[in-house]
């Protein structure tokens, strides 16, 4: 297994009763990638994501992050171990502030200690005031800066998207999943996505795994494609290459 | 308009008919014969007025509606500006601890009781508020966990001659033990699962303790719970061995109204202790936690917090606060049965939790406020003091479903310079 491997799912399968929602899919994901996974509506590409996030217990296959198996931990852990996703659609914490939803989302760097935080011992104090800071400083990325006090439900659509995807940055991920982020934004909306992501990968070196629709960003921003089809393993490769396959072509287009 | 007629004529023949079947007349017994007879006519001439009220309201409903629809939007009151100010809302804070802290000199000693008993119900509330309100998890068996922190102290102080003072910690982490012990298993339980295994527990605790009676002597109860002690200064006339009374250490006369006070200072600083350490948890990781939870156990997950320990932790810390209220209510009564703990307690402070407005302590100290008064000013009316009261319970669901005051936003905030 080479270095550079942060994701490596092997045969990986999941049944619903009579049906196999997701059939042997294998997918490598190396530090610092951008990998999208496409497909047709109803291939299974969120039930992968559910898999590899551990929401579901796949039926076989493995999941290795970091050469560590995954696929038998609790979706906590998942995310503890350094795994962050996004949902289809959103689920923030829509009666708490943003500036709130960023600072939960900190859990696990925050001191939890009761007797601390009781007494508000100095380093409690200190603890917080570095995850409001790490907040502060992700709302500002995201250009949420000036809606900190808003209730995050308040907030128009695409700030909502773009709440989410902090929320999982101040968790200091090594993998960011994102479901579909760009489903509901209008065009000046994904263009701004696509930058943030850029951005997220360059300066951040974060690794980015992707479903989405929007074929347009899908090629700018891939470094390599998945393509599932009914489940199965359809095809992968560089943008280019994706672009060219005629078995893609034909998933997507229809059997002339 | 003819069919508004019709329906308010339906509606008012409607109430007569129950009206007249259940007040107008009367099953009376002569000898060995029952004999139905007719009210009298004052009776009737309330039944009258009730059907002329129905008739006319169900005639203008619509417009009365549209009045109440435009009033509405109106009557929602919030904190008067003045308490946003920092140093002013601390002002006013320590204003009313000090009024507070005055008051059992300057009132009667059966008002003192009675704020004594409305600090119990305090307490309750806010110990539940954490669990129903914050954590959002429905617990219709709080009465347990205040049963399990009473017979606590009574069994202990029966069995090993433990005080108040060395009780009272006991008993929380005790009540503790068993919220841990009950949310372990249910906890992964939702919504209205959770409800009726909560209801379960409370059951099953007062029938323990109504049964076991070589431990806890059943139905008759435990008698003789001392009362808490001031440095060992006892309120009683005489004191037990070893012990001095109050009175008689100061040397002044000897008071009975000086016990009803030291009781009532005692539930306040409990109570106060109780605002404080809830006021810090909601701010703290795990009361944000809670928050979160109560909004979306799908996201929580994925950022990586554990859905099943955070529950235990609301749970667990909900119940503790239940433990030291039982306590409390152990010394303060010197006898407890299991009648005290019946599942009206649990309705009853789960009532001042919703109305009080799920999450906010105010809310949830001024609700306490209102139940335990609501009852005691309405005691002229006697047998209808319950009506009295589902109906303003029924009133303030319909026009105030948020409670009295909806827990406010935000709880952090960003400062920038």
């Amino acid at each position: 297994m080479a270095e550079s491997e942060l994701l490596s799912v092997r045969d990986l399968s999941m049944r619903f009763g009579g049906l196999l929602a997701v059939d042997q899919v294998s997918m490598e994901v190396r530090l610092g990638e951008v990998v999208s996974l496409i497909g047709p509506n109803g291939a299974g590409k969120t039930t992968v994501f559910n898999c590899i996030s551990g929401f579901y217990r796949p039926t076989s296959g493995e999941v290795l992050f970091k050469g560590r198996p995954m696929q038998r931990l609790p979706g906590f852990k998942i995310a503890r171990a350094g795994m962050v996703r996004t949902f289809q659609n959103v689920r923030l914490f829509k009666e708490m502030t943003v500036i709130e939803n960023l600072l939960v989302a900190q859990h696990m760097q925050a001191e939890r200690s009761l007797l601390k935080g009781l007494l508000l011992t100095k380093g409690y104090r200190r603890r917080e005031q570095e995850i409001m800071e790490r907040a502060a400083h992700w709302l500002e990325r995201v250009g949420l800066i000036d809606f900190a006090n808003r209730e995050a439900g308040n907030l128009a659509y695409g700030q909502q998207r773009r709440l989410e995807i902090a929320r999982c940055m101040v968790t200091q991920p090594r993998l960011l999943m994102l479901d579909e982020p760009a489903a509901g934004l209008n065009p000046n909306e994904t263009r701004d996505l696509n930058r943030t992501i850029v951005r997220l990968k360059q300066e951040e070196g974060i690794t980015v795994l992707l479903i989405e629709h929007d074929m347009s960003l899908v090629m700018d921003i891939s470094d390599r494609i998945y393509v599932v089809n009914q489940g199965k393993p359809l095809a992968d490769g560089t943008p280019d290459e994706i672009r060219r396959n005629p078995e893609v072509i034909k998933a997507y287009l229809g059997e002339e | 308009m003819a069919s508004q007629l019709l329906y308010a004529g339906f509606s008012a023949g409607l109430t007569f008919l129950l009206g007249a079947s259940v007040l107008g007349v009367e099953l009376r017994s002569q000898g060995v014969n029952t004999i139905v007879a007719i009210e009298g006519p004052m009776i009737w001439l309330w039944l009258g007025v009730a059907v002329v009220i129905v008739f006319f309201h169900q005639l203008f409903r619509p417009r009365i509606e549209a009045l109440r629809h435009r009033t509405w939007a109106g009557s929602r009151f919030s904190l008067p500006p003045l308490l946003r100010n920092h140093a002013q809302r601390r002002l006013i804070i320590a204003l009313v601890i000090g009024a507070l802290l005055l008051f059992p000199f300057l009132a009667e000693r059966s008002a003192i009781d009675l704020a004594t008993l409305t600090l119990i119900y305090v307490m309750l509330g806010l110990g539940l508020n954490v669990v129903v309100g914050l954590a959002g998890l429905l617990d219709l068996g709080y009465v347990g966990f205040y049963a399990v922190g009473a017979y606590t102290y009574a069994l202990l102080n029966n069995y090993f001659g433990f005080s108040f003072w060395e009780a009272l910690p006991l008993a929380g982490a005790v009540t503790a033990l068993f919220g841990y012990l009950l949310g372990f298993p249910v906890l992964r339980l939702r919504g209205d699962y959770l409800a009726i295994v909560t209801l379960g527990f409370g059951e099953i605790i007062r029938i323990l303790l109504n049964n076991w009676t070589e431990l806890t002597g059943g139905p008759n109860g435990i008698s003789r719970i001392p009362k808490p002690t001031l440095f060992n200064l006892e309120f009683s006339r005489r004191a037990d061995e070893g012990n001095i009374p109050f009175h008689e250490f100061f040397g002044i006369p000897y008071d009975p109204s000086y016990k009803v006070m030291y009781l009532y200072i005692l539930a306040l600083l409990l109570s106060l202790a109780t605002v404080y350490v809830i006021y810090r948890l909601m701010r703290m990781p795990i009361g944000r936690a809670w928050e979160a939870l109560r909004e979306d156990d799908i996201a929580c997950r994925s950022l990586g917090l554990n859905p099943t320990g955070i529950k235990l932790s609301a749970f667990t810390i909900g119940a503790s606060f239940a433990g030291f209220a039982g306590a409390f209510f152990a010394a303060r009564q010197g006898f407890i049965s299991p009648e005290s703990f019946t599942f009206i307690e649990s309705a009853i402070v789960l009532a001042i939790v919703v109305l009080g407005g799920m999450g906010s302590q105010l809310g949830v100290i001024l609700a306490a406020i209102a139940m335990t008064l609501l009852p005691e000013i309405a005691r002229e009316f006697n047998e209808y003091r319950m009506l009295l009261f589902g109906l303003i319970m029924v009133m303030m669901m319909v026009w105030r479903p948020q409670g009295l005051l909806p827990l406010k936003r935000p709880q952090m905030e960003l400062k920038r310079g």
